[in-house]
């Protein structure tokens, strides 16, 4: 299958490894990995603040670069949940909701994409550490991402997963919100930060770089013992 | 910066900084949990039971106009006076009309966020009566002269102690810290004052259209007493509260119990259905039923958010919300907090004054995932912001946003921009987290990672 790759901004400018991790999970698997040299964001934060006008005028870029794709990956729940489900609201009644429209099904976030088009659990990945997952919140309630995630970290040899609390409550970053309201955002990550350390994992793993971003950033600053990855690298160690 | 703004953000800042509240806040909300998804699997089927709510609501708010007409003249035939209030400016004047007339002294009170939200209790203060709040929550919140804290639970975030405190500082009584002691020094003092009080004013949890009658719902009896002592007896409820039918109650008051305490069935809940009818041993000698519109017609004509009427005051989209879980229920600066709060009141009193209330969200949707009348209320918050700057953008906002687009469209400004910000960004280490740090508002409290040394895109150039 030839799999056109998103890479959201974020992750091309500061989490690189996530979208080499999927582009050589991929090919192992035998797939054709295409990165179109479309738009380095989706627009999302435009649109979340309320700047559709701002926000279409990337977007449009990319439903031209996505156009024809068989399938789409988008190394993000957040972004995926944005070309996915948002994409065709943002252009309701514009001359591309067509193409929106058309794109929407053929769109997966990383984890989705394995088990529910290719129909993979188990890449042969070796893991041996103790790693406590967090449901990104539009991966998990825009794109009913719960499952995925965890059956596949259950296939990783060595990998011990341990549920926190507060897998499902929010991190606390929300894009914008995260520097628009600093100490509710902190406040959101002190509480996801706890939860995840009481579980005694070494690592917080995730579908979402932006969410890791927040747990990470807050971890260091406290000097908590508590590392961060995303799931496309424990899938390719 | 307009008055709502400045205070949510320094009430929210503040309160998200208290560990000691959050803590307080956060263990209530636990157990809150556990209890409800104890409950839940007591219906055959939860989701079903949603999806039925939601139609039923649909139903009643789709047809407002007709099922109000029908509530009032079933009330009317059993001999109560129906009012009708646009604002809440007229349901205060007729309230007050019905205090004058019937030369009341004190009031005595159960619980009525309507009656928060039109600032009854203020209003018949100044007119010279006495007001007593009667469900515990309330009557602590109203000696400490605090707005409610949650929907629900009105002083949530008191400790026992606290509350010991204020009942010996505001009616000089001496107990314990323990709930039951606490509990019989309110009992004792309000006993009296039902049998003092010349009105009782009651909100209301459902009005059913097909009977005319006033559905209210408790756990302390209070409610009862309020309705049963008083000769008149005065029911403030917003438009929004209908339900079609009777039976609609087999389905909505196990529902508001489950979501909004994690009980099976509320303590008591009680059918109001008018006056003392010939014959008939107790109720009012005269009942009034005050309808309140105070701008829910304006929501009722917004297609895209007229399903936030359906709303039944529960409270679980509060006790679910991470912001509301850290900021507390005060910090809102509203009657209504929480993410229904933050969606109605923007549409309710004014979007450009409390716009910030939809923007103070990370749209993490736990809010719509627990409403048990399925309201898309996260969506909705996208949809006030949206809202609010086709009203009025931001001119400096919209240029950042235009220039992003023209960088993030290009490949070439794009590595360019790499580049640039990876020089950019080890310079601004060597302020990070102090005043000349332009990311502040992150680097304040955490560690920013560095630009990779590869970004994915240069890898994908030099290797594929």
């Amino acid at each position: 299958m030839k799999i056109t790759l998103f890479v959201p901004c974020f992750v091309d400018l500061m989490f690189p490894k996530a979208a080499i991790s999927a582009v050589k999970i991929f090919e192992k698997l035998g797939h054709k990995v295409v990165v179109p040299e479309g738009p380095a964001c989706c627009g999302q934060p435009a649109f979340n603040t309320g700047y559709l006008e701002e926000s279409r005028a990337i977007a449009e870029k990319v439903l031209v670069s996505l156009k024809g794709a068989e399938a789409v990956v988008i190394v993000s729940g957040s972004c995926g949940a944005m070309i996915k489900n948002f994409y065709p609201q943002l252009f309701e009644g514009t001359p591309l909701e067509a193409d929106a429209r058309e794109l929407a099904p053929k769109c997966f976030e990383f984890s989705s994409f394995l088990v529910r088009k290719l129909g993979v659990t188990d890449l042969g990945a070796t893991f041996p550490h103790k790693v406590t997952f967090h449901d990104g919140c539009h991966g998990l309630r825009e794109l009913d991402n719960k499952l995925p995630p965890r059956q596949l970290l259950q296939k990783v040899r060595g990998l011990e997963l341990i549920e926190m609390d507060a897998a499902e409550t929010c991190c606390g970053f929300g894009g914008t919100f995260s520097t628009k309201f600093p100490a509710i955002s902190t406040a959101m990550g002190e509480v996801k930060c706890e939860s995840s350390f009481k579980t005694g994992a070494e690592y917080v793993v995730s579908c979402d770089s932006s969410c890791l971003m927040q747990i990470d950033g807050l971890a260091r600053k406290k000097g908590m013992n508590l590392k961060t990855l995303h799931l496309a690298e424990v899938l390719a160690a | 910066m307009s008055a709502p703004v400045a205070q949510f953000d320094e009430d929210a800042r503040r309160v998200a900084g208290d560990t000691r509240q959050r803590a307080i806040v956060q263990t209530a909300m636990h157990k809150y949990e556990v209890v409800r998804d104890f409950r839940k699997p007591w219906f055959q089927d939860w989701n079903g039971a949603r999806d039925q709510a939601s139609r039923t609501k649909f139903e009643a708010i789709n047809h407002l106009d007709r099922y109000l007409d029908q509530f009032a003249s079933k009330l009317e035939s059993r001999g109560t006076k129906v009012h009708w209030a646009s604002t809440g400016k007229q349901a205060v004047e007729i309230i007050l009309g019905i205090l004058k007339e019937k030369n009341a002294r004190t009031v005595i009170k159960s619980k009525a966020m309507t009656s928060e939200e039109i600032h009854l209790n203020d209003a018949m203060e100044k007119s010279g009566y006495t007001v007593v709040e009667s469900d515990l929550g309330e009557f602590i919140v109203q000696l400490r002269e605090e707005p409610p804290y949650h929907l629900v639970f009105p002083a949530m975030h008191l400790t026992r102690g606290q509350i010991q405190q204020t009942f010996e500082e505001k009616i000089g009584e001496k107990s314990s810290d323990s709930p039951e002691e606490l509990t019989m020094v309110a009992r004792r003092v309000l006993r009296q004052k039902y049998l003092d009080a010349d009105v009782g004013i009651t909100g209301a949890n459902f009005g059913i259209a097909e009977t005319g009658m006033i559905s209210i719902t408790e756990n302390e009896g209070n409610a009862r007493l309020t309705a049963a002592l008083p000769k008149t007896m005065i029911t403030l409820m917003g438009i929004e509260k209908i339900l079609p039918r009777m039976e609609d109650l087999g389905l909505f008051l196990p529902v508001l119990a489950v979501m909004g305490t994690g009980q099976a069935l509320t303590g008591y809940n009680t059918i109001y259905s008018g006056p003392r009818q010939a014959g008939e041993a107790d109720g009012p000698d005269e009942y009034n039923v005050v309808l309140l519109d105070n701008s829910r017609t304006l929501l009722l004509a917004d297609a895209e958010q007229r399903d936030s009427l359906h709303c039944i005051r529960c409270g679980a989209c509060l006790n679910v919300c991470p912001i509301f879980r850290n900021v507390g229920g005060h910090s809102y600066g509203t009657v209504y907090g929480g993410p229904v709060g933050s969606v109605i009141t923007p549409n309710l009193r004014g979007l450009q004054d409390w716009k910030h209330l939809s923007y103070a969200s990370s749209l993490c949707g736990a809010c719509t995932e627990t409403c048990p009348v399925r309201i898309d209320l996260h969506h909705h918050l996208l949809q006030n912001r949206r809202n609010s700057v086709q009203e009025k953008p931001d001119f400096f906002m919209a240029q950042a946003f235009r220039m992003f687009a023209v960088v993030a469209n290009s490949p070439g400004l794009w590595s360019m921009v790499t580049t640039m910000s990876r020089v950019g960004m080890k310079v601004r280490g060597w302020v990070n987290a102090t005043f000349l740090d332009p990311a502040r508002a992150w680097t304040k409290t955490r560690d920013l990672p560095p630009i990779a040394g590869q970004s994915f895109r240069e890898w994908w150039k030099e290797n594929r």
